[in-house]
C-alpha cells in the first residue's frame, strides 16, 4: 500500500485556522506514454482525495492525467471542534488508501 | 506595395530590434581607443573567459571585478570538510593574471549602469566597458528559506561557498560526539553543483564510519531523484551501510522553515533537529545580476545560448552558474568551458563575423571515499533558449570494478589540478 503522509497540528485554539497537508506516493501514469516498443503504458492515476473531519466532509478533489506524481494537497479549516480527519485516496486498478489524525482544540 | 503601409507594431518591433542588434555588435571605430572587455567574478568561469579575451587579441583592455584577493574552490572542498584535505589547497591567486596584462579590481562592483555602459566599484570609481562579461556566481535566496540568514550559517554552515564556512562544518563535525546526527538540507534545482549534497554525505560518512561509528546523516531533501542517483546509493550501501538516511521530497523532506534557537528543522511533514547541521540554502545568480538588471523573476539570468548574451541587457554577456542554462549543470566545468566559448564569440563579434554555436563540454567527478569517485561528462550545444544535453556523453558504469573508482578518484584530483591551472596557473 502506498505511504500517505499527513500533517495536522495536534493542538489549536478555538477559532484558529489550521493548515491541513496531506501527500501519497504513486506514479500518477497519464496513460498518454508509450514504451520503446510503441504500446501505450496504461493510466494508472489517483481519481478522488476526500478529508472528512468527524465524518462529514470537509475537503475532496478530483484528480486528473495532468496532476504531477506524488499528489501534494494542501488546505486550511477554521478550528472550532475537537475530532478527527479521516483521508482516503482512491484510484484506478483498485488503488484505495487511508489515513487519519487527530486535532485537539483548547479555549 | 508593402512598403507604403504604414508600419504596424510587429514590423515596427523588428525594425528597432535590428537597429539595437546593429549599435550593439558594432565594431569600434578606429579612432576610439583599445576595446575594453569588463569581466565581474574571478571564478572559473570569469577567470577563464579573461585569460582567453586577453590571450587571443592582446590589445584587448580586460579588466577582473573581483573582490577577494584569494579564491576558494568550491570543488574538492567536500574533502576538506571530511578532514581528507586542508583549506590551502583550495586557495588560488590572481597574480598570474595580473602579469598576463589583465586589470584586476579587487572591490566588488556596486552598480551597472547598461545605457553609460559603466561598472562603479565600491570605491566610487568608475569603470568604462564596450562589452561586459557577468561570472558572479550564485547568492542565496535567505527569503525563500525562513528563519535562516547569513547569521544562522554562523551556527548552522551552509558551507555552498568555500572558506570560512568549510573550515566551520569540519570544526562542527570533530566537537561532535559519537553516536551524534548531521542533518544536509538539500534545496531544489536549479542550484550549484546539483551531485554535490550527496558527494558531502558520503565524505562526512566516511569520517564517521573512521572517527564516530554510531553516527549517522540524514539528507532532508527537496528533490525525489537527483543527479547520478544509482552510483550514490550503491556506494552508500557498499562503503557506509546504515550510515546514511535520506528523506525525498515526496516523504516529506523539504525543508520549509529553520528555527536557529531551538536548532528545530521544519519540513512539510515533521521536525527534525540535529548536533550538526549543514543547511544549503536556495539560491539564485549572484547578486550583481539583479542589481545591474540581467536577472529575471527567476532570480538567474536569462541568455541566448549561442552567444552568452544577456536578454535583459546589451553588451552583456552572462555566463557561470548565474546564466539559466538549461540542462547543462551549474559547475566550475561548465563555468570554465562557458567563460572560454564566450570569450571566442566576443572576439568573433568584435572582428565583425557571426560567431559559431558553442559546444560545451562539462564534467563533474564524485569522490565518495579516499580511493572511490565515479563521474558525469556531458556534451551541450545551444537549442532555443537553453543549452540541451547532445549526445556523447558519458556516466561512470554502475557496476564497475573498484580498481575503476580508484582510476576515477586519481582522474579527480588531476582534473581539478588542470582546471584551476586553466584559471589560475
Amino acid at each position: 500500500m502506498a505511504k500517505a503522509l499527513i500533517n495536522v497540528p495536534a493542538k489549536a485554539r478555538r477559532g484558529d485556522v489550521i493548515e491541513i497537508k496531506a501527500l501519497t506516493s504513486h506514479i500518477m501514469e497519464t496513460g498518454y506514454r508509450h514504451t520503446a516498443a510503441g504500446e501505450i503504458v496504461p493510466r494508472d492515476i489517483i481519481t478522488s482525495f476526500t478529508c472528512r473531519f468527524n465524518g462529514a466532509e470537509l475537503f475532496r478533489a478530483d484528480f486528473f492525467p495532468a496532476i504531477a506524481a506524488n499528489p501534494y494537497l494542501s488546505f486550511f479549516m477554521i478550528a472550532n471542534d475537537s475530532g478527527k480527519f479521516d483521508f482516503e485516496w482512491i484510484g484506478d486498478h483498485g488503488f484505495s488508501t487511508t489515513a487519519s489524525a487527530s486535532l485537539s482544540v483548547v479555549e | 506595395m508593402n512598403t507604403l503601409r504604414p508600419p504596424t507594431r510587429r514590423t515596427l518591433v523588428r525594425g528597432l530590434a535590428a537597429g539595437a542588434a546593429s549599435l550593439a555588435f558594432a565594431r569600434p571605430s578606429i579612432a576610439q581607443a583599445r576595446t575594453r572587455i569588463v569581466v565581474i567574478g574571478g571564478g572559473f568561469g570569469g577567470t577563464a573567459c579573461a585569460r582567453a579575451l586577453k590571450r587571443n587579441d592582446p590589445k584587448l583592455d580586460v579588466t577582473l571585478i573581483e573582490p577577494n584577493r584569494t579564491f576558494m574552490a568550491c570543488p574538492l572542498s567536500n574533502e576538506v570538510i571530511a578532514g581528507l584535505r586542508e583549506i590551502g589547497a583550495q586557495q588560488f591567486g590572481y597574480e598570474k593574471l595580473a602579469a598576463e596584462g589583465i586589470h584586476v579590481a579587487a572591490q566588488a562592483a556596486s552598480t551597472v549602469d547598461h545605457q553609460a555602459r559603466t561598472v562603479v566599484l565600491a570605491d566610487e570609481s568608475l569603470i568604462r566597458y564596450d562589452r561586459l562579461v557577468l561570472s558572479p556566481g550564485i547568492d542565496f535566496r535567505y527569503e525563500a528559506l525562513p528563519g535562516y540568514d547569513e547569521a544562522a550559517s554562523a551556527s548552522l554552515p551552509h558551507a555552498w561557498k568555500a572558506g570560512e564556512q568549510t573550515l566551520l562544518l569540519r570544526r562542527q563535525l570533530e566537537a561532535m560526539k559519537d553516536g551524534g546526527t548531521v542533518i544536509i538540507a538539500v534545496p531544489a534545482n536549479p542550484a550549484r553543483c546539483p551531485p554535490a549534497p550527496y558527494e558531502r554525505a558520503s565524505l562526512i560518512a566516511h569520517y564517521l564510519k573512521a572517527h564516530k561509528p554510531r553516527s549517522k546523516v540524514l539528507i532532508l531533501d527537496a528533490k525525489d531523484t537527483f543527479s547520478q542517483q544509482r552510483l550514490f546509493e550503491n556506494a552508500w550501501a557498499e562503503l557506509y551501510p546504515g550510515l546514511i538516511e535520506r528523506i525525498a521530497l515526496s516523504q516529506g523532506g523539504r525543508v520549509t522553515s529553520v528555527d536557529t534557537k531551538t536548532r528545530k528543522i521544519v519540513t512539510e511533514f515533521g521536525d527534525y533537529t540535529a548536533d550538526v547541521i549543514n543547511i544549503i540554502p536556495p539560491q539564485k545568480a549572484g547578486r550583481i545580476s539583479e542589481i545591474a538588471g540581467a536577472a529575471d523573476k527567476t532570480g538567474w539570468c536569462p541568455i541566448d545560448p549561442a552567444t552568452f548574451a544577456s536578454k535583459l541587457l546589451p553588451n552583456v554577456h552572462v555566463i557561470g552558474d548565474a546564466c539559466l542554462g538549461g540542462g547543462i549543470p551549474k559547475s566550475a566545468s561548465a563555468a570554465s568551458a562557458q567563460g572560454k566559448a564566450c570569450a571566442a564569440v566576443i572576439a568573433s563579434q568584435l572582428a565583425g563575423n557571426t560567431p559559431e554555436p558553442p559546444r560545451l563540454t562539462g564534467v563533474c567527478y564524485n569522490t565518495v571515499a579516499p580511493d572511490y569517485a565515479f563521474s558525469l561528462a556531458g556534451n551541450y550545444q545551444p537549442k532555443d533558449d537553453i543549452f540541451a544535453e547532445v549526445e556523447g556523453g558519458a556516466t561512470s558504469p554502475v557496476n564497475a570494478p573498484i580498481e575503476e573508482r580508484k582510476r576515477e578518484a586519481e582522474k579527480a584530483k588531476a582534473w581539478f589540478t588542470e582546471i584551476t591551472a586553466d584559471s589560475f596557473g
